[in-house]
């Protein structure tokens, strides 16, 4: 083999592999999002800027943008208030339990939004037995107060409170352990630390932490879909979504407008959040990470673990025990007690009605599907990108990303701008076929499948592969012999991510669904909408055991994955 | 100013004990060097002194006050750590002055201080720097500037010199002596590098699988190692250790049948008992052929170190290394020596101990067998 480019052998021999990467990103990304752009600028048939404005600036279109951003702004306040509160706790302190609080509270994060939309709905409507039981439960009939702009911004900011959880994690990861043990032979206290040692090193990833807990609030459907839209108080997302279900395709390039628009604000603070996360020194190989360094006293220790519990209660438990108690009993608004006890929403949903068991049935096979596919093309893709991206990297990286990053409204008007068209040489249209979901739910989802295989490829040595190739092995043969038994656990973690988030997702399947191909979050909603809610509420509990399960499995695999592979998994133990 | 006692200190992380009951007193002023490989224990027992590590057992006190208990704050000890872990977001200044910060002193007399230690150690020019623009001998200067500026009681060194390059290691150790020959303050240095113990040392402690194999002045250890572990650990190229087997009260039988008489008055030994014969490299002589008393080794190669060569042999069955000054003529083929009985160290091969003072040679010869 000519050694002509000056490259390393390994990134040289098998170039060929990175091909499908690229064909990838070209259809799954660059091709979605250049048929969104060409769509909004061509809004009244010819090509031109003039309308584009003319969308954005309509009445109703600022008033969604204005939503979308108090509703954000306020959410990451409360979010980086909860989370970076959560993260210092479990960072520097030795508090037993931590590693449970991280994993339920993370656990609140992967419960799908529309879900936690209608937990605390019910946690804080008249008929909530939490209020009820203490005696402050509103009258009934009278509106929900959780249904309101402050209603959205409490749900957004509590459940989007862990990614500034886990960010702020990651970052103390990259903290040389020495520097706070420096700080104290130089007589610091913990707060001093805290104030002139952690904060400084990390400020980038305070600022990118609030950043992406903005855009995953100003992304997000669900939550402002059940709080928002019964009374008319419309995000981008949501005014999105009311658009095209009131009107068809036919408002299709209006739409994409405002499509363009989300992903243009979403992406530019996407972009500031990684340059600022990245800003942050990190650790070198000899140097090791942060370990919980503070030992509270008795007292503290208390203080802590009841302010850790009732957090999660807040956050968790009391939501999903009313879900639970709205799900039991005959109808919506009966007090559960020992009488009015019934799994009868159970049964409807679960064994009688059509409608429910082809949905489940439809969620399982989608997500199963694509779960396994993208697990299955992880494994060469994060191979190809790490030893053959070269200069490319970083963009193959970000371009990769992409279609999870920035807000699933915009995947899905994009998609139906790809498939709405029959197919080049096939003839027929995709739209309106279980067959767009599955696509999108492939170009959404692999990030997912990429994040703990790409971890685990950057942690192995290139020079296992290179004794390979020494002893003969081609690029394809170091794949599968070498590199593949090595991120096989990470596949599993990425596939049962994948699972449990297509299978309970609302927001690409609300816009993409047709009669025979509901998801379970398409029924949920519309159930809820119909005022089924106790229908609703025993589809969301049995999501969240489905949920629940996947997770645990995931922290199974966690001991052979890298540290961050897994999303919650604390500084370690010191 | 102190004098620090370790009173039987042990610690264990689990059930796994890496401290087994340390005793050791450092007086006032005293450099000690804290030797061993890794994994012995010695920056543990370190780290204890700093308060970064929590005593399972025993205790630790400076002046005669036991600091178990105390914060690493509240102990009045100064660091530097191996990685030098400076505060990258600060400057040189703000690095070195934070613990005056720290301890609420104006800013004006903050200055002032930093200043004066940064003129110590030579770092007035770079003040404004980070540690990133920083060389690897400069960020050491700033470790130590940082220790220093607390005027602390006791220096402690947790393998600061292993970073840098074979030169600059030397400078800074040379630095490093300077200072304390300045400062007069009691510190305590961790290393594995028995070069560096040697030259820095006002007493060693050689540390072994978390206990004190010895602890003296540095040519003690050298001339009287009291464990195979300190013989063989101390000194460069290795002791020679041969086996052997007491097979009189005068002699003794090494593994391939040669024999070597050894003074029954000089030598506790019994008839029987499994010993080592230590010879340093060093100490043999090589003797023209037909000399008294000499035995002929097999070359096997060379090493040529500029000021001396490394003859590597075979005696019998073990390997044998003589250092032989260049000056003399190059070795090839076989070699004659004889091994001076005052040089000669002899080892219990099961405890390790040494047995006795120094052996007596009378003589070496090969058996009826060979």
């Amino acid at each position: 083999m000519a050694h002509a480019t000056g490259r390393p052998f390994l990134e040289e021999e098998g170039r060929s592999l990175l091909l499908p990467v690229l064909v990838w990103i070209a259809l799954v990304t660059v091709l979605p999002l250049v048929a969104l752009a060409s769509a909004a600028l061509s809004i009244e048939g010819a090509p031109g800027l003039g309308p584009l404005v003319g969308e954005w600036m309509r009445p109703g279109t600022l008033r969604a943008v204005g939503n979308s951003l108090v509703t954000s702004g306020g959410a990451m306040l409360l979010s980086l208030v909860i989370g970076g509160g959560a993260a210092m706790i479990i960072g520097i302190a030795r508090i037993p339990g931590r590693r449970l609080f991280a994993l339920l509270f993370t656990l609140s994060m992967l419960i799908a939004p529309h879900v936690v939309a209608l937990a605390f709905k019910t946690m804080l409507g008249p008929a909530s037995p939490v209020l009820q039981a203490l005696g402050l439960a509103p009258p009934p009939g009278s509106p929900n107060p959780l249904v309101s702009l402050g209603g959205i911004v409490l749900v957004l900011g509590l459940h989007h409170a862990p990614i500034v959880m886990l960010t702020l994690l990651a970052g103390f990861r990259q903290v040389p352990h020495h520097l706070v043990e420096a700080a104290q032979m130089d007589g610091a206290r913990v707060w001093r630390i805290c104030r002139d040692i952690l904060f400084p090193l990390l400020a980038g990833h305070w600022l990118a932490a609030g950043l992406l807990a903005f855009v995953a609030a100003f992304g997000n459907f669900g939550i402002p879909a059940l709080l928002g839209l019964p009374i008319n108080i419309l995000t981008l997302p949501t005014l999105i979504y009311r658009e095209l279900t009131s009107f068809g395709p036919s408002v299709l390039t209006g739409v994409a407008g405002l499509a363009l628009l989300t992903m243009l604000i979403a992406g530019i603070i996407l972009l500031l959040a990684g340059r600022l996360q990245n800003r942050d020194a990190s650790l070198s190989d000899a140097e090791a990470p942060l370990r919980a360094f503070w030992k509270p006293g008795p007292a503290g220790t208390l203080a802590l673990i009841t302010l850790g519990a009732t957090l999660l209660l807040i956050a968790l438990v009391l939501p999903v025990l009313s879900l639970l108690a709205a799900s039991l009993v005959p109808s919506y608004g009966v007090p559960l007690t020992r009488d009015t006890l019934t799994w009868q929403a159970f049964g409807e949903v679960l064994l009688r009605q059509q409608a429910t068991r082809e949905a489940f049935l439809n969620s399982f096979r989608l997500a199963g599907l694509a779960a396994l596919l993208l697990g299955l093309l992880s494994i060469p893709f994060a191979f190809a990108m790490l030893r053959y991206g070269g200069r490319m990297r970083p963009a193959l990286l970000l371009l990769v990303d992409l279609p999870y990053a920035l807000p699933g409204i915009v995947v899905a008007i994009a998609m139906i701008l790809v498939f709405l068209k029959p197919l080049p040489i096939a003839g027929i249209s995709l739209y309106a076929t279980p067959w767009i979901i599955l696509l999108a739910y492939l170009v959404r989802f692999m990030p997912l499948a990429l994040k703990p295989t790409l971890a685990t490829m950057a942690m192995l040595s290139p020079s296992i592969e290179e004794a390979g190739a020494l002893c003969g092995a081609r690029a394809g043969r170091r794949l599968v012999d070498l590199v593949a038994p090595a991120l096989a656990p990470a596949m599993g973690a990425g596939i049962l991510m994948i699972f449990l988030m297509a299978f309970t997702e609302l927001t690409v399947s609300a816009l993409l669904w047709s009669a025979g191909s509901r998801t379970i979050g398409v029924v949920m909603y519309g159930l809820e909408e119909a005022g089924q809610t106790t229908e609703a509420s025993a589809i969301g509990i049995a999501t969240i055991a489905v949920v629940s399960l996947a997770m645990l499995l995931i922290d199974r695999l966690a001991p052979l994955l890298p540290p961050g592979a897994v999303p919650w998994k604390p500084v370690e133990d010191g | 100013m102190a004098e620090i006692a370790i009173r039987n200190v042990e610690k264990s992380y689990g059930k796994t004990a890496v401290l087994h009951g340390v005793d050791l007193q450092i007086a006032n002023g005293e450099f000690l060097v804290i030797l061993g490989p890794s994994g012995c224990g010695k920056s543990t027992l370190l780290r204890m002194i700093a308060g970064l590590e929590g005593i399972t057992q025993g205790e630790i006190a400076i002046d005669g006050r036991v600091v178990n208990a105390l914060e690493p704050r509240e102990r009045g000890c100064a660091m530097v750590f191996q990685n030098y872990a400076l505060y990258p977001h600060m400057t040189v200044a703000e690095n070195i002055g934070y613990a005056l910060k720290v301890a609420g002193l104006p800013k004006a007399e903050r200055d002032r201080r930093v200043a004066e230690i940064a003129q110590i150690v030579g770092l007035e020019a770079f003040l404004a720097r980070r540690p990133s623009e920083l060389s690897g001998g400069q960020r050491q200067r700033v470790a130590m500037g940082r220790a220093m500026i607390r005027e602390p009681k006791v220096f402690l060194f947790d393998e600061p010199l292993s970073n840098l390059d074979a030169k600059l290691r030397v400078q800074m150790r040379l630095e490093i002596r300077r200072l304390h020959q300045r400062l007069q303050a009691t510190s305590v240095f961790v290393t594995h590098d028995q070069i560096e113990a040697m030259s820095l040392a006002d007493r060693i402690v050689v540390m072994n699988q978390g206990r004190i194999e010895q602890a003296g002045p540095p040519r003690l250890l050298y001339a009287e190692p009291a464990t195979r572990f300190v013989a063989a650990f101390l000194g460069a190229p290795a002791m020679n250790l041969l086996p052997a087997t007491m097979i009189a009260k005068n002699r003794a039988r090494m593994t391939d049948g040669t024999e070597i008489s050894l003074d029954p008055e000089r030598f506790a030994a019994e008839i029987g008992q499994a010993v080592e014969i230590g010879i340093r490299p060093e100490d043999v002589m090589i003797v023209w052929p037909g000399s008294e008393g000499a035995h002929q080794v097999e070359v096997e190669f060379t090493e040529d170190m500029g000021s001396s060569r490394l003859i590597h042999t075979r005696l019998g069955a073990t390997e044998f290394t003589v250092l032989q000054p260049t000056a003399q003529i190059e070795a090839e083929g076989a070699l004659h020596i004889t091994l001076p009985e005052d040089a000669i160290h002899l080892f219990d091969a099961g405890t390790g101990r040494r047995l006795a003072g120094k052996a007596t040679l009378i003589g070496l010869r090969a058996s009826a067998a060979a």
